[in-house]
């Protein structure tokens, strides 16, 4: 477990080739408000502690080795705290040393952090935190989204739910605020593509279901009309698992179980992917996560931006990241760019099963004016976020 | 009846006596073996068993033996192509993924796509000359027809690096745009070319200054502007054209060499990705990937005229000439 004293850790991760004759030097920090996960009915898939900052080194090991051959060179600070005092202190402390922050935190620090007056002319990376309002009415003009939005998600979800012609859901959800976050997200993406969500049941049940799962779950579900798809919002993996395959209908279980969308998942392999696993498993010891990926897309924009304009110079390296210039190949198939009127990474978002992807959102036939990924979560016409105009 | 039996014999015959028929040779990545496709009967006529994941593929110059790129058995196999038999391996490094013979017909250059290097094997002492480092995901692989340069291209720090093969070391790193998967040099030496399957671009460069001379675009009527990724691709000897595989829009570009300018697409097989020619240039093979099968090209017609059905994610090709 981590150690409940604030702490601080300064990873100077070298170049490869010596800096004395670096020209252009960029300091990246990673910043995390630890909060520990809500105990869950079955320990079986703990939560790696580096979850998201693993993803950062990796980033930064590709940008140095672009870098050595440009006379480039990256570094890595890392502090992670536990309360919200000590995260803007680290974060102060850091802001006097770079623009460049990747934060892994929840919604409410994250938005302390960017309005910090410091925090002004920072370029701020979300990786932690996947709220809706982030990327609409909450938005920061100096915070950027490479995780995707839980729009994002359940848009994809229901994309592909369309496609297959599930278009009748019933919803199961937990009572956490993020299960209830991922609800309402599937509700607003069932509405936008046309789904019927014939029902929606709270898990309120506080039995170990290891035992009794088989006994509750039929009669759970038992009083549902006939849909297609069982959708399930749990976003810290409490109840879910016991679902499957125990509902009185035999109905196949999507959400936060199942067949989850995400923004990574280990069975991505196509586009090059199993090479960016491989580094990132042989570095880190397991297999790379959503906010890994993340943290990964974060520090490899802000090396991309820095490769093409050669400056670590704060102004021109954002500019060019909302510039039609920058693109960045995060190994999904698809080019990915910044949203201009929200600051989100547009990516397609895998939807796989435990041993396979089954589909690469946008689906083929969802059409958009301006980006096919744009189909994806909240889009310019209905966006209430104003904090990048002008 | 009994003459279609003994037209097929006849015909079967005709095959026999021209066993000697040329052959394209193609990797399937996903089932561990290379289909040799028969030129003029257009078929496959065998199916060999090599190391895991082949990817990169090519013949000796005199076509004496076969080099093979078995990915995840980190090995390049030597490969007798009268038998099929594996006669040894090569030490490539991890990963090998694609090479390139050099002029002296001895030296093979080796992409390890999983450690960022490019390994140097004299295949005649089966010992590894060189190893240079280069960016992330190393992929493409060309030397110029002096065999004075080397060019590896890497795909997650997109550049093209330059290595002088009198030193075996890098002397320019050339940024290319996203993804930069292939590299081949024109005839006259005096181009590099450079495709970037995420940029969807090639780069020209001017090879005396390393710079940038040109940079294509394509574009499909009705194909989304991401999905057309240019990846391998192939130059004529007579300067005329380079056919540019388009991966998972499905399509073969054809583009003039001396104008840059884009000819023609042609529809071929799903998420096509490399090529080889035939030995008078007439007609061009087309690996594709997800539809595990090959398009055969008529070089004149600029027309799909056939396609043959091979392995699981056929890779890449080769050309064997049998007399």
């Amino acid at each position: 477990m981590r150690k409940s004293l604030p702490f601080l850790l300064m990873v100077a991760m070298l170049t490869t080739l010596g800096t004395a004759s670096a020209e252009v030097k960029t300091t990246i920090g990673y910043l995390e408000k630890h909060v520990p996960p809500p105990p869950v009915l079955s320990n079986l898939d703990p939560i790696p502690e580096d979850d998201g900052l693993a993803g950062a080194k990796v980033g930064l090991a590709d940008n140095a080795t672009t870098g050595r051959f440009l006379k480039q060179t990256y570094d890595l600070t890392v502090q992670v705290s536990d309360n919200t005092d000590a995260f803007l202190n680290a974060a102060r402390d850091m802001l006097q040393h770079t623009p460049y922050i990747v934060v892994n935190a929840p919604m409410d620090d994250l938005l302390k952090l960017a309005d910090l007056p410091e925090a002004k002319d920072a370029l701020l990376f979300n990786v932690g935190s996947a709220d809706n309002r982030l990327r609409d009415e909450a938005c920061r003009a100096n915070l950027l989204h490479t995780l995707p939005s839980r729009s994002m998600l359940t848009d994809a979800l229901a994309q592909f739910s369309v496609k297959k012609k599930w278009i009748v859901w019933v919803l199961l959800t937990g009572g956490h605020p993020g299960d209830l976050a991922y609800a309402l997200s599937l509700e607003n993406s069932a509405r936008k593509f046309g789904i019927r969500i014939l029902a929606k049941k709270i898990w309120e049940f506080d039995a170990d279901m290891r035992r009794n799962a088989a006994q509750e779950v039929p009669l759970f579900t038992q009083n549902f009309g006939d849909h297609h798809l069982v959708v399930i919002a749990d976003e810290p993996g409490d109840f879910g698992r016991y679902v499957a395959y125990n509902t009185w209908l035999p109905r196949p279980v999507a959400g936060t179980e199942g067949l989850v969308p995400s923004a990574w998942d280990r069975t991505v392999e196509q586009w090059g992917a199993a090479q960016l696993q491989s580094r990132f498993s042989e570095a880190s010891e397991r297999d790379m996560r959503p906010k890994d990926f993340a943290a990964w897309a974060a520090v490899r924009a802000i090396g991309e931006a820095v490769t093409r304009t050669n400056t670590s110079d704060v102004k021109i390296v954002r500019d060019y990241m909302f510039s039609e210039k920058f693109e960045l190949a995060g190994f999904k198939g698809r080019p990915l760019t910044f949203r201009s009127w929200n600051g989100q990474l547009r990516q397609p978002i895998p939807i796989t099963h435990p041993r396979a992807l089954v589909a690469m959102a946008p689906m083929e036939g969802f059409l958009h004016e301006r980006n096919e990924m744009d189909s994806l979560g909240i889009d310019q016409p209905e966006s209430k976020c104003t904090a990048f105009e002008g | 009846m009994r003459t279609s039996l003994l037209l097929a014999a006849a015909i079967s015959a005709v095959t026999l006596s021209s066993a000697s028929a040329d052959e394209i040779w193609v990797s399937n990545e996903k089932d561990d073996t290379v289909s040799v496709i028969d030129i003029e009967t257009m078929e496959v006529t065998r199916t060999i068993e090599v190391g895991e994941r082949p990817r990169g593929i090519t013949f000796a110059i005199d076509h004496s033996v076969l080099y093979v790129c078995a990915s995840d058995s980190d090995t390049v196999q030597v490969i007798d192509p009268d038998t099929g038999k594996i006669l040894n391996e090569l030490p490539s490094g991890e990963d090998p993924e694609q090479f390139v013979l050099h002029p002296d017909n001895r030296h093979l250059y080796i992409a390890n796509e999983d450690d960022a290097i490019t390994t140097v094997v004299d295949t005649q002492t089966r010992k590894v000359v060189a190893q240079i480092d280069v960016g992330i995901e190393p992929e493409g692989m060309a030397v110029s027809p002096d065999g004075k340069i080397a060019i590896t291209t890497s795909e997650t720090t997109n550049m093209a690096h330059w290595i002088d093969t009198s030193t075996q070391q890098l002397f320019a790193n050339t940024l290319v745009d996203q993804r930069p998967r292939h590299a081949e040099f024109t005839h006259d030496g005096s181009e590099l070319w450079v495709s970037s399957e995420i940029g969807g671009t090639i780069t020209i460069f001017d090879v005396a200054t390393q710079s940038e001379k040109a940079k294509l675009t394509f574009e499909i009527q009705g194909v989304h502007q991401d999905r057309v990724q240019p990846v391998g691709f192939e130059m004529t000897r007579n300067g005329k054209y380079v056919f540019v595989a388009l991966g998972p829009s499905n399509h073969v570009a054809v583009v003039d060499q001396k104008t840059f300018e884009v000819l023609d697409y042609i529809l071929v097989g799903r998420r096509v990705w490399h090529m080889a020619f035939n030995g008078d240039e007439s007609l061009l093979f087309t690996t594709n990937g997800v539809s595990g099968d090959v398009t055969v090209i008529d070089v004149e017609e600029l027309a799909a005229v056939k396609s043959i059905k091979v392995g699981r994610f056929p890779w890449g090709a080769a050309y064997r000439p049998t007399n």
